[in-house]
């Protein structure tokens, strides 16, 4: 089959790194060959596959060669779980630089070395929080990833954040062949979260792919490094990840996202009961005022 | 003051006045605040030492003196070389400035580049907005059949996606959707001007005949693609056309700039002229193969050719020299059937001829040479062939598996056993290794002339003369013309060499009474 590169998007600390090494452990398991790519200077995309703290990234070797052009591609790729191909773009320390242009020149390194082998059935790419600017949108800019899911819960601010990631794709939709996928809810247990996110999903243009129950074992695996379907293959969450990996697999729902505007969002989360109806008749009233009145 | 209009002088030899030297001593003296000249001449005398140099090659977080220059440059010349094609640099308005400057310094012609001068708003917001706006502009403006875009640092830091941008301008309806506009990412950062010009190629060829290969197979027009890479010498682009022409050869020439850089003054202003054409370039895939002039250059566009047009690009050298010509033509007869033409064994045989007659005064003589990887390449190959000895060879952007090509070239002779190769390495590196081992001469560009100066100030037995051979030359003029491709570039050369030993051996034995033995009337 031919290669699919997917980009995984979604709010800071909703559960993408974790939910895309299970998933990848999962299609993995399923016998795809299957490459990682962290574009997050944190560089944490891959340490449930190769059971580490953090593997060397690419731009840490870099500045350690002097060059990105005096590395070779076996310095930075690991491989783990499954045979799956692993590798960090890494980035600067908090602060300073640019991590964007760090992602943009991790991908044309691996580019350039050839990592992108023609065995290859997938590509994932887990990438930080926001599309904050156009660094982070390398990977779904031309000849890279055409498929993206957000992963997302059922709180307001990782909704706002789906919302605004269906924005950044827009703007390279309609000149290239990227296009959202799904959306992937990992559970915070809030209520009526999977009709909230099917509601929203589909007001964006496109489906929810996958439902994913909230599991303390993903937590028991996460201590050891490891991916629930490596730790416990029999375990309960090990079987949602696999459902989540034949739906990827596949899935051919792909859609120009349609975002919606603050507005529109906040009258889904009002529907939901997520948001109470604001009271504007308290606005810029003090606690003295109020007493007053 | 003493200048007058009658006799008006410029700095030198005005400042050699008395009124301008008091003036120039009392600035020095009450102003300059600088340190005793003892103290000057023991720092300038410590810089020359075997001490210093080592210091000098530890030397980590900075450059002086860069033997290289950025991306954009090279795609700019690039994009030169196409029919009615105007470079389009995406990016701030200064690094524009510069790359026009830096060639019309070099090639004395007017270049036209436009940029899109993005500014800080376009840093902060991404730079679609003065795309738009460019593209449309630019094309109402001049008129140009092509707009060829590359990028200069600050649209690469923000991460601006050309493809997007490019295709959202036209979806916009700021140029039409036909309208060609290849484009390359070419950071300056990363690389040098010849990755910029390779990159450009690729985007171009890509542009024009990536979605159209179905009707298209190697051989079928019975062409030869000929690729020259970051090329300046106008001979160049001449010389292997005439002996394409010679051999009876049909061929392609992808990126011929050779027209616009040098147009006549006969009252007409010509933005555009000569240049491959959008035709050739369409119908280039079915050409027999590619030949890549400068194939260290060229690591880019070799990939694409063969992956893409399925071409077998020959694993050939620089058309340099004696023995890489003669691999060139061979492979060249080889390729498309066509015999060596009379004209061009003759033209071998001269160059033979000359080799011999000058070869007694070149024989042992040491050069110190730098430049790019491809030139440098063929211009130690052939200091090799003629018994000249390279001693010091640098090149700032060449990679490990180039130096280690290097070497091995050098190793197969003995006229390069105690020749050293340095990569990554600035001309501040390379004034140190002319100090503490001298060779005869330096070749390089116009930058070399400072070295030059130094090399003197310490004193005549040290001082190096630079033989300019390369880019840029912004010194003298007219001598982007000549030719170092090729048997007629090896005359150039060869001639350029032997006559600059001999004008050496002049300037030091015409001391009257003292050097004059040897001051001959016949060399």
């Amino acid at each position: 089959m031919a290669l699919r590169q997917c980009a995984i998007y979604g709010k800071g600390g909703i559960g993408k790194s974790t939910t895309t090494q299970n998933l990848v452990a999962a299609l993995a398991e399923a016998g795809k060959k299957v490459m990682i790519v962290g574009c997050d200077p944190k560089a944490d995309s891959t340490r449930l596959m190769l059971h580490s703290k953090a593997q060397n990234t690419i731009m840490e070797m870099a500045a350690e060669a002097g060059t990105v052009e005096d590395l070779e591609l076996e310095d930075v790729l690991r491989i783990g779980y499954g045979d799956t191909k692993c590798v960090e773009s890494g980035g600067p320390e908090p602060g300073v630089g640019c991590a964007g242009r760090g992602v943009i020149t991790a991908i044309n390194f691996l580019e350039e070395e050839g990592a992108y082998d023609e065995d290859l059935d997938f590509v994932f790419y887990d990438v930080l929080g926001d599309v904050v600017c156009g660094g982070f949108a390398m990977p779904i800019r031309e000849n890279k990833a055409q498929e993206i899911y957000i992963v997302v819960s059922g709180e307001m601010m990782a909704m706002y954040a789906a919302n605004n990631i269906s924005k950044g794709i827009v703007k390279y939709a309609n000149s290239g062949g990227v296009r959202l996928a799904g959306l992937i809810c990992n559970s915070r247990n809030t209520d009526r979260e999977d009709d909230l996110i099917e509601a929203l999903a589909t007001k964006l243009g496109s489906q929810m792919i996958h439902f994913i129950p909230r599991d303390n074992a993903v937590q028991r695996a996460e201590i050891r490094r490891m991916t629930v379907i490596e730790y416990d293959p029999t375990a309960k969450q090990a079987d949602e990840y696999r459902a989540l990996a034949q739906k990827i697999i596949a899935n051919d729902k792909l859609a120009i996202p349609t975002p919606i505007t603050m507005d529109e969002l906040e009258d889904l989360l009002m529907e939901f009961g997520i948001l109470e109806e604001e009271d504007t008749s308290i606005v810029g009233k003090t606690a003295a005022e109020e007493a007053v009145a | 003051m003493s200048q007058s209009v009658e006799n008006i002088k410029p700095s030198y030899p005005l400042f050699r006045d008395e009124d301008y030297k008091e003036n120039l001593a009392n600035k020095k003296a009450k102003y300059e605040e600088c340190h005793p000249k003892k103290k000057i001449d023991e720092i300038f005398e410590w810089t020359t030492t075997k001490e210093y140099q080592e210091l000098n090659f530890k030397r980590e977080a900075l450059t002086i003196n860069p033997a290289k220059a950025c991306q954009p440059l090279g795609a700019v010349l690039c994009a030169l070389g196409f029919e009615k094609t105007l470079p389009y640099v995406h990016g701030s308005q200064g690094c524009v400035a510069y790359f026009r400057t830096y060639f019309n310094r070099h090639f004395k012609e007017p270049i036209a580049c436009v940029s899109d001068s993005m500014t800080e708003d376009a840093a902060v917001f991404g730079g679609q907005k003065n795309m738009f706006a460019g593209l449309e502009n630019a094309k109402a403006l001049y008129k140009p059949d092509m707009l060829a875009v590359s990028t200069t640092c600050m649209a690469e830091v923000i991460g601006d996606d050309l493809n997007a941008f490019i295709g959202n301008a036209k979806k916009d309806g700021r140029v039409p959707d036909d309208f060609p506009t290849p484009f390359a990412h070419t950071p300056s950062f990363v690389g040098s001007h010849v990755t910029g010009w390779d990159n450009m190629m690729e985007g171009i060829l890509r542009y024009f005949t990536l979605n159209h290969m179905e009707d298209k197979a190697p051989g079928k027009n019975g062409k030869l693609n000929v690729i020259p890479g970051f090329e300046t010498y106008l001979g160049n682009f001449r010389a292997i056309k005439r002996m394409l022409k010679e051999m009876d050869v049909d061929f392609t020439l992808l990126s011929d700039p050779e027209e616009v850089l040098d147009t006549p003054a006969d009252g007409e202003f010509r933005m555009y002229a000569g240049g491959t054409t959008q035709a050739e370039v369409k119908d280039a895939p079915n050409g027999i193969t590619t030949m890549l002039l400068q194939p260290w250059q060229s690591v880019k566009t070799k990939k694409y050719v063969t992956n893409t047009w399925q071409h077998e690009v020959p694993e050939l050298n620089i058309p340099m020299g004696l023995t890489w010509t003669d691999e060139w033509l061979m492979k060249v007869s080889e390729l498309t059937g066509k015999p060596i033409a009379a004209s061009l064994e003759k033209e071998r045989g001269r160059l033979v001829d000359m080799i011999t007659d000058s070869h007694a005064w070149l024989h042992g003589k040491r050069y110190a040479l730098w430049g790019d990887p491809d030139f440098v390449m063929g211009m130690a190959k052939f200091l090799l062939e003629l018994g000249a000895e390279p001693r010091h060879i640098l090149c700032h952007n060449a990679n490990k598996r180039w130096r280690k090509a290097m070497i091995k070239i050098l190793e197969d002779s003995p006229y390069g056993k105690d020749c050293e190769v340095h990569t990554g390495k600035d001309l501040w590196h390379m004034r140190s290794l002319v100090f503490t081992d001298k060779p005869d001469f330096m070749i390089g560009n116009s930058y070399g002339k400072f070295i030059q100066r130094d090399t003197l100030t310490k004193g005549k037995e040290h001082e190096v003369p630079l033989i300019r051979i390369g880019f840029p030359i912004f010194d003298r003029h007219h001598l982007h013309r000549d030719t170092t491709l090729g048997y007629e570039g090896a005359m150039y050369i060869l001639k350029t060499l032997v006559n600059a030993v001999l004008e050496r051996l002049d300037e030091d034995t015409r001391g009257m009474g003292a050097t004059d033995y040897n001051y001959d009337l016949i060399r």
